[in-house]
């Protein structure tokens, strides 16, 4: 098993590399992403947001209240990969050690030395240090001052752009085969299958998302993977019509017609020979639902009714800066970072459109 | 030159750019049109014939397009520098245009009547009864039954020889000295292509104008031109007189183009050979009303009660107009779609087998489709297409003896098996076709269901395709369902014709039979409206006395 999912991911690791390399793509792609550069907005938009979304998977070697790494008696210590009870380092107690505690770090520097991050604070570390009550305005210790918690802005914003980046990720990947999915069988089958289909979407599609998902959270307690189960019931539908049209089009195509007469079975013609042209107009509406997905999180966030208590969620941070309008930074700074992420996404949506766009000549 | 001359093209070139690539589509190109005188230009698709007639009117993509030479007269004005407004006023006055497709041409939010009164009022300023009257005139003139009550259709109502009736009436609006014909037939078929033709030659007699037919059919142009140009690749290669280039053509590639009819006859069977196929009663509707619950109500019946018998190694060719259910028969014996009706392949039935029972008959009966462009996936190589099938009906085949039976079939269709790796689009028509041949021959089919294979392509490369449809018959034995709009590729590959009209059987019989005697009154109508290079009834304008 563990041998299987080795191969696998050796495997997309290698085919992953091969598909970086725009030079090894077919003319349709190489043409696409040649469109894709053409739009300038959207090509650097990629490449920034690409930057900002690395930097914040390593978010714990950027923002951590621990060290990167301690040298101590000539020897190596990870603490952010690892906890050491502080008697390692001939502390008194037996609990992990507390790095930012200035006993400790004077333990330890008398005998080696530390190597902090960027910023020595991680999105629930609290600054007990303040010159004035919680929310703290910016300073040189905490650059966007702190929330009302006594946590640093800047962390909480690199973890929370983190959370909502793969949370919208994981829901528009779910939503898109589930989409891709129905829309494929209602339009392949079309007929009575396809009838059904359409009255079930319109009947789900007019459910009030939001009231349900406010009903749904009070009874369980939401964490990331229930909010994703609870928005993927809804955000599937987005796709179903593309892909069922795209479908519905391609079923009388020669070479689908050629396909069956060769005698492939029907899984095999979807998935072979219409999927491919379904793809386009799947890609297209993707980065859309990214944004709608992210937007979703932030407001449930906002109600109070998203991630549990403590998680670093933009959300939550713009509902404190409402909350305390005394302290315009906490309001600010989330805003800039969700509307900055919003349009990147938004801009990449734009090119991600052109480079599909055959119709779309560029000098 | 004299007052004689119309419009005179002299050393015409047109360059297409696109994306820094510069393509010359019509280099160096002179001719002269004189009143009264239709003039062909005739070449094969990419030759350049179109774009040197839209030139005529600067009707090319401007400023993709440009000419790098040449000039363009038409009575003392250079059409090519012309200031825009003044040549609106030459554009659908003094030349008058017809395209080839009437489906696309007309505007279907408006009546016939505002359709063609637009350009009377535009260019003659004529409105109300006046314009009214005119509009009558002209669609009597061409031969529209019961104008009066035409006058309000929208083109939708209309049929596609008619909407292409109104076209031209359109284009005569307003006597024009020229009209420019772009291949104003292919979309037709054969009956009306006669009659549109007809209607042409007639108006041009009547009135006295100029006609520019822009033809790929050799046919069509020794019938009715009086003067020849002969386009490849953007050049001229030949021109004259049209009896002088028919019957003593100077240059290879006329000739070339001349000897692309196909001739020859299938060859004889023995009277022994074992039926392949039979079919009794087919029948194929297409629901048109259902009522709740799925029961149908009422439906079109494209193909009626047909019968037909195929022999190993015979081919039946079916003939029909389009809409006469030719193609949805071909489909329906490979349940390809839904049909009713019996049907056996060496005796076994098959029309209660479901698909998943079908399947493994798939392998010995195949299809090949109309479209070259349309047939083969484009996001699969050459060698993906033709595994497909062997990877659903020879499943034990190792990768290694999978490829060399690829290579084998491409080989067989004239593929260099090097390109098997290549995508479709990196090839021309005839080879995409046969790409489509090699994926049904790879499972050594025993028969092959062919759906206007050939129609889609040049004349040249039409006469190749059957070559090597008529090889590969002799070589393996293939029986062929030939479906054809067109007479004479069915006449050189047919043992027996079926007749269809309306989903109808109106006739069968062998070939010869058909040809020689045919029996019924449409029979001979479908004949004679067959234009073919090799005869010519009759050179005078009295040649349509009807």
């Amino acid at each position: 098993m563990c041998g299987l999912t080795l191969a696998l991911i050796l495997k997309a690791a290698r085919d992953s590399v091969k598909a970086l390399n725009p030079s090894q793509w077919n003319p349709i792609n190489q043409r696409r992403w040649h469109n894709f550069k053409k739009n300038r907005r959207g090509f650097y938009s990629l490449w920034i947001f690409l930057v900002l979304f690395i930097i914040s998977l390593g978010a714990e070697l950027v923002a951590n209240s621990n060290p990167l790494l301690v040298k101590f008696d000539d020897q190596f210590y990870f603490p952010v990969f690892k906890a050491y009870p502080e008697t390692t380092f001939g502390g008194d107690f037996e609990t992990a050690t507390e790095y930012r505690d200035p006993f400790v770090a004077d333990l330890i520097n008398a005998k080696g030395w530390m190597l902090w991050p960027l910023i020595r604070y991680d999105y629930r570390t609290i600054n007990y240090d303040l010159p004035e009550p919680a929310p703290a305005r910016p300073s040189a210790e905490n650059l966007l001052g702190t929330d009302d918690q006594g946590r640093d802005v800047v962390a909480r914003l690199i973890y929370g752009f983190r959370i909502s980046v793969l949370f919208g990720l994981t829901l528009t990947f779910f939503s898109s085969i589930v989409g891709v999915l129905v829309g494929a069988i209602q339009g392949f089958y079309g007929g009575k299958i396809d009838l059904i289909g359409q009255r079930f979407l319109e009947i789900w599609s007019g459910l009030p998302v939001l009231y349900l998902l406010l009903i749904l959270s009070s009874i369980v307690k939401p964490n990331f993977w229930w909010l994703l189960g609870i928005m993927l019931m809804f955000s599937w539908m987005s796709l179903v019509d593309v892909v069922r049209a795209e479908f519905l089009r391609c079923r009388n195509f020669e070479y689908v017609r050629a396909a069956r007469a060769l005698g492939l079975s029907n899984g095999k013609i979807m998935f072979r020979h219409m999927l491919p042209n379904a793809m386009v107009a799947t890609l297209t509406f993707m980065p859309f639902i990214l944004t709608g997905a992210i937007t979703t999180l932030t407001s449930l966030d906002f109600l109070g009714f998203g991630l549990p208590p403590g998680s670093p969620s933009l959300g939550e941070m713009i509902a404190q800066g409402k909350d305390n309008l005394h302290a315009p930074w906490l309001g600010i700074s989330a805003f800039v970072v969700l509307s900055v992420m919003l349009t990147l996404l938004v801009f990449i949506g734009e090119a991600f459109r052109d480079a599909f766009d055959p119709r779309k000549q560029f000098g | 030159m004299s007052q004689q001359t119309l419009l005179k093209v002299k050393d015409l070139s047109v360059t297409f750019a696109q994306g820094g690539q510069r393509v010359d589509a019509v280099k160096q190109v002179s001719f002269t049109i004189n009143p009264s005188q239709m003039l062909a230009l005739v070449g094969e698709s990419g030759s350049g014939k179109s774009v040197t007639a839209m030139s005529i009117l600067r009707l090319l993509p401007y400023p993709m397009a440009s000419h790098p030479s040449g000039e363009i007269w038409f009575g003392e004005h250079n059409l090519l520098n012309l200031p825009d407004d003044e040549l609106r006023h030459i554009r659908g006055d003094d030349i008058g245009i017809i395209f080839q497709e009437p489906m696309t041409s007309l505007n279907p939010l408006h009546v016939i009547e505002k359709q063609i009164g637009e350009t009377l009022l535009l260019h003659k300023g004529m409105t109300g009864i006046e314009a009214r009257e005119r509009t009558l005139e002209l669609l009597e003139l061409v031969g529209i039954p019961d104008p009066e009550s035409r006058l309000k259709s929208y083109p939708h109502q209309l049929s596609g020889g008619q909407k292409q009736r109104v076209m031209i009436a359109m284009a005569l609006a307003n006597e024009p000295k020229l009209l420019i014909a772009d291949e104003p037939t292919t979309a037709l078929d054969v009956t009306i292509q006669k009659q549109i033709l007809e209607l042409i030659a007639e108006l041009q007699q009547k009135l006295s104008m100029a006609v520019l037919l822009i033809s790929h059919d050799l046919g069509i142009v020794r019938h009715f031109a009086q003067d020849v140009v002969v386009m490849k690749d953007g050049h001229i290669v030949e021109q004259g007189r049209c009896d002088d280039i028919f019957q003593r053509p100077q240059h290879d590639y006329t000739r070339m183009l001349l000897a692309a009819e196909p001739d020859g006859l299938a060859p004889a069977l023995a009277d022994n050979t074992p039926v392949l196929l039979e079919a009794r009663q087919m029948r194929i509707g297409f629901p048109l009303k259902k009522t709740f619950f799925g029961r149908v109500k009422e439906e079109f019946l494209a193909v009626n009660q047909i019968d037909l018998q195929l022999r190993e190694g015979e081919t039946l060719g079916i003939v029909g107009e389009s809409g006469s259910g030719k193609t949805t028969l071909g489909l329906g014996l490979l349940k390809l779609i839904n049909a009713g009706g019996e049907w056996s392949v060496h005796g076994q039935a098959i029309q209660d087998l479901d698909q998943q029972d079908f399947r493994p008959l798939r392998r010995h009966l195949q299809i090949v489709f109309q479209d070259p462009y349309g047939s083969l996936s484009p996001r699969m190589s050459v060698s993906q297409i033709i595994e497909e099938g062997l990877l659903v009906h020879a499943p034990e085949l190792s990768p290694e003896q999978r490829q060399q039976q690829i290579v084998d079939v491409l080989r067989e269709v004239d593929i260099e098996p090097a390109a098997k790796d290549r995508y479709p689009h990196e090839f021309s028509g005839g080879q995409r076709q046969r790409i489509a041949i090699a994926r049904a021959l790879v499972l050594k089919p025993e028969l092959i269901v062919l759906d206007e294979p050939t129609s889609a392509l040049d004349r040249s490369v039409q006469k190749q395709v059957i070559e090597l449809l008529r090889q590969l018959q002799q070589k393996f034995s293939l029986a062929y369902i030939f479906i054809s709009h067109d007479l004479a590729v069915i006449r050189a590959m047919s043992h027996r014709i079926i007749v269809m009209q309306a989903g109808e059987v109106v006739e069968a019989g062998p070939t010869e039979d058909i040809f020689n005697k045919p029996q019924q009154a449409y029979t001979r109508k479908l004949l004679s409206a067959a234009f073919t290079t090799q005869k010519r009834e009759m050179n005078s304008p009295t040649w349509f006395s009807s």
